[in-house]
């Protein structure tokens, strides 16, 4: 491939396409970052209506058109049947399916990191299998299983999954969000400087201390980082919810049963609310770790 | 505190002298258990249930017969095809928007880099169900675009030419309940995806070859063409599937806004597994979707030649 940019012959016509290089330099100069500008629009501009349409104060029952300005949706941000308890379900998903699920994570990411067994190869790649599995097919997957607990031939015989509610959300949710965890501490133990470790235990420090002293508070970031992953993506699930909620509501699903009938302005202000926090959490994290990137 | 620096007591090796080499199994086992539980088995079960015949109220027994397959393939080839359609568009779009604007992030952020990067993943910090909303709102016959199109200038049903008849119901033009919406939203749902990976890959590209092809007399379009694109290729395919599996299955952007005639096959999935508790079906039509995207995967790493991304 190389030899034919090298011939001769192609020279001349090489140098005459050069001289268009001022034009090509120019759409990369200017057309690149307007056009960049403009899809970073196009994504913002969904968050701006939730936003902006959270203080609206919609004429019926849909908040679809502009009407008013008010400040009722914020005033009473949970003023509306079932909707204060989705979202406190939502939360302790959240909260539950986090935690174990980087508890267990960071457990395997460790061992897929640091040790050689049988199988470390093709359990590298399995762990992408969940990711990649379109969320439609893990939720009714999930739902085949639940029902079958309660059907013959398993019923009685296992703990019954079904009807399904809190619990099996919890179990989907933390089925989910393992592989993201995974993934998110192994890139962070890839960099990991093990004479730290070495020196640690030169020192004399037995590998547990080690662990704690030492590895924990270098792969913490890292570990935060999955958590705060894991924890918007359980927040945000509702394919995945939807097939195994049973009559429980989380936040989107509420969202998604009350769509039909009404649209209040209250969704619009509980999403401005998550989006605000998430916003204001990344912020903080990223100035604190920037703060210690320069210290360093 | 538990080891004092003594050196004639390494306590060293006191992990691995208990456990030995089981230390890795036990640090996997309560990962693997629930992956395998809660991932492999429930997908063992769906294809079980793809082979039974019964009811909810009497239980399902294996019976083997695929008539949940010719059922599926037979009712719903058509949301199969919406599926493939519209799924590819959201791709081929999210790709020709992601592209340049990773690119430019990766090469011309200079310190907005971070800034960009954090604005590309901020709507992720909404729900997906709300931002959807977002853009029926955005999209609805009054809402802030098309409402003053129509009032204030006039000009919407007079252009109705220029978008086709598919944005016209009723003689009026809309766009929610139109396929162009449901793309829209699918693109935009799913854009990040593309770009991030993309963002990954041109970031890894070491700038000097580049000016080594440039050197050599490649002129930007083939320095782009012979560098550049090859090594961002691993980004495009990580991208393309991040895109087109989700949204794939996807069945909230067809609910809200599409119409019943582009509905996908996540919409059918959903239906006969939560409203006609219909289980072999449901189940028929969810294995045949993930197994068509795992022969799509494969067919789509052959043609990019990109054997070598997966080791």
């Amino acid at each position: 491939m190389a030899e034919t940019t090298l011939e001769p012959a192609a020279t001349p016509a090489v140098a005459t396409r050069r001289q268009s290089g001022g034009f090509r330099r120019g759409l990369q100069h200017r057309v690149l970052p307007i056009f960049t500008t403009l899809a970073i629009v196009y994504l913002m501009i969904p968050i701006a209506v939730m936003i902006v349409f959270s203080f609206n104060k919609p004429d019926g029952k849909f908040n679809y058109i502009w009407n008013q300005f008010s400040l009722d949706g914020w005033a009473h941000p949970f003023d509306w049947p079932g909707l204060g308890d989705s979202v406190i379900t939502s939360l302790s998903v959240a909260v539950i399916s986090t935690l174990i699920a980087t508890i267990i994570g960071t457990m395997m990411g460790l061992a897929l990191t640091r040790y050689d067994f049988r199988g470390r190869g093709a359990l590298n790649g399995i762990i992408f299998l969940p990711m990649a599995t379109p969320e439609i097919v893990l939720g009714a997957s999930l739902l085949t299983l639940f029902v079958a607990t309660a059907l013959p031939p398993l019923a009685g015989g296992v703990p019954t999954l079904y009807p399904t509610g809190f619990l099996t959300i919890l179990i989907a949710h933390v089925m989910f969000n393992i592989s993201y965890v995974v993934v998110t501490v192994k890139a962070r133990l890839a960099g990991f400087d093990r004479r730290l470790e070495e020196a640690a235990m030169d020192l004399g420090a037995n590998e547990i201390t080690t662990f704690w002293k030492v590895t924990f508070p270098l792969i913490f970031p890292g570990i935060m980082a999955a958590a705060l992953l894991a924890f918007s993506l359980s927040i945000d699930d509702f394919v995945i919810t939807n097939f195994v909620s049973g009559r429980t509501n989380t936040f989107p699903i509420w969202v998604y049963s009350i769509q039909k009938n009404a649209l209040p302005v209250q969704i619009n202000v509980i999403g401005s609310i998550i989006f605000l926090g998430a916003v204001g959490l990344v912020g903080l994290t990223t100035l604190r770790s920037g703060r210690a990137a320069r210290i360093r | 505190m538990t080891a004092a620096p003594h050196p004639r007591a390494p306590t060293r090796p006191t992990l691995r002298a208990r456990f030995g080499r089981a230390v890795p199994y036990l640090l996997l086992a309560p990962g693997v258990l629930w992956l395998f539980i809660f991932y492999v088995i429930p997908a063992v079960q769906m294809f079980t249930y793809s082979i039974s015949t019964g009811t909810l109220e009497t239980g399902y027994t294996m019976t083997l017969n695929a008539d949940a397959y010719a059922t599926a393939i037979d009712r719903f080839g058509k949301q199969f095809l919406n599926s493939i359609l519209y799924g590819g568009l959201a791709t081929i779009l999210t790709l020709a928007i992601g592209f340049p604007v990773a690119y430019t992030i990766a090469f011309r952020g200079g310190r907005y880099k971070n800034l960009i990067l954090f604005l590309v993943i901020a709507p992720f910090f909404t729900s997906f169900l709300i931002r959807t909303i977002s853009w029926k709102i955005l999209l609805g016959d009054e809402g802030p675009l098309l409402a003053p199109l129509r009032h204030g200038l006039g000009l919407i049903d007079a252009n109705v030419w220029l978008i086709g008849h598919q944005g016209i119901i009723d003689g009026r033009f809309t766009l929610v309940n139109t396929p162009i919406a449901q793309v829209a939203g699918l693109t935009y749902n799913f854009l990040p995806f593309m770009i991030l990976p993309l963002y990954v890959a041109l970031e890894k590209i070491d700038i000097r070859l580049i000016e080594a092809a440039e050197d050599l007399y490649a002129n930007r379009a083939a320095a782009f063409r012979r560098i550049t694109l090859p090594l961002a290729l691993p980004g495009v395919f990580a991208g393309s599937l991040l895109t087109f599996i989700p949204s794939m299955g996807d069945y909230i952007n067809a609910e809200l806004l599409g119409n019943p005639g582009t509905r996908m096959i996540g919409n059918v999935i959903q239906n006969r597994l939560l409203v006609q508790n219909d289980y072999p079906v449901g189940s028929a039509l969810s294995f045949m979707l993930m197994a068509g995207i795992l022969v799509a995967v494969a067919v789509y790493a052959r043609l990019l030649g990109t054997e070598q991304l997966t080791g």
